[in-house]
């Protein structure tokens, strides 16, 4: 890896990288060690909008505009609104214990570490012949002609989790 | 060879976010906080997916394809999960996890 000076356009694009790979990886720090709840819905949101950058530097803007549009603009949302709707925020929450904390961090420690021995032992082979056809256009034929049962299930599935989640919800906070 | 051209890049970066999701979803006990760290867990799958569609498949559409189908299916769950959330804080009128334990033998 060699580095390019700093005002040639790969310098500012690898500076970009890394910008954006550090709002992904702060904002999912902030979504699972913050104490508010809320400060874990915006941290999760902040590493969404890495995760989208990243799509953009992998040839995807497709991806990357849905990837805020559902995760951002609706899974985050619908999280707020859960929020609201459940526990209130000034209740007092008694610290974790220490030991649960560290049995975490190792359990994930553990599984950090086998899964980076495993990618770098590795060898990665780029398939023989690859096309390069990264237009939207040949997406959605895709979607429309091979993968049209994908398309039909992931409609058939939204449904019926729509209705699951009407039914289950029903009735608001109070009521019991 | 530049950082963000390199198929290691991403995945030790989607290791990373993984790795991250999982402390989550073990140290935390609100359940709105661990669906968060699922969350996160299904976009460290996605970007692998989506790395290896950038180097290694043979036709780019099919990694985008498979990438909107996990987003779909996360979102999905996201609205049956906090349904369920909202119908246990009805009954329990608490969402940590530790008092929810009705179904313990």
């Amino acid at each position: 890896m060699n580095f390019p000076g700093f005002l040639s356009p790969q310098g500012i694009a690898t500076i970009a990288f890394f910008v954006v790979v550090a709002v992904t990886l702060v904002g999912a720090l902030i979504a699972v060690a913050a104490r508010n709840i809320f400060h874990n819905v915006l941290g999760l949101a902040m590493s969404l909008i890495g995760v989208a950058g990243l799509f953009l530097y992998l040839n995807s803007p497709f991806v990357a505009l849905m990837e805020i549009l559902i995760y951002v603009g609706a899974i985050c949302i619908a999280i707020c609104f859960a929020i609201m709707l459940s526990e209130p925020l000034y209740l007092p929450r008694p610290p974790r214990k220490f030991t649960k904390i560290l049995g975490a961090m190792a359990g994930s420690g553990l599984v950090f570490i086998f899964l980076l021995l495993l990618t770098k032992k590795t060898k990665w082979v780029p398939a023989a012949e690859r096309s390069t056809d990264w237009s939207v256009t040949t997406i959605g034929h895709y979607l429309l002609t091979n993968y049209s049962l994908i398309f039909e299930v992931v409609s058939l599935l939204l449904l019926v989790a729509m209705l699951g989640a009407i039914v289950i919800a029903r009735g608001g906070r109070g009521s019991s | 060879m530049l950082v963000f051209n390199q198929l290691e890049t991403y995945l030790y970066l989607a290791l990373l976010l993984f790795a991250i999701g999982l402390y989550g979803v073990l140290a935390r006990r609100s359940l709105i906080a661990i669906l968060i760290s699922v969350e996160l867990i299904l976009n460290a799958a996605s970007i692998n997916f989506m790395a290896f569609n950038r180097f290694l498949a043979p036709h780019p559409a099919v990694g985008q394809v498979i990438a909107l189908f996990i987003m779909a299916v996360a979102a999905a769950e996201a609205a049956i999960a906090l349904s369920i959330i909202v119908a246990v804080y009805r009954k329990l009128k608490s969402i940590n996890i530790e008092h929810a334990t009705e179904l313990r033998g």
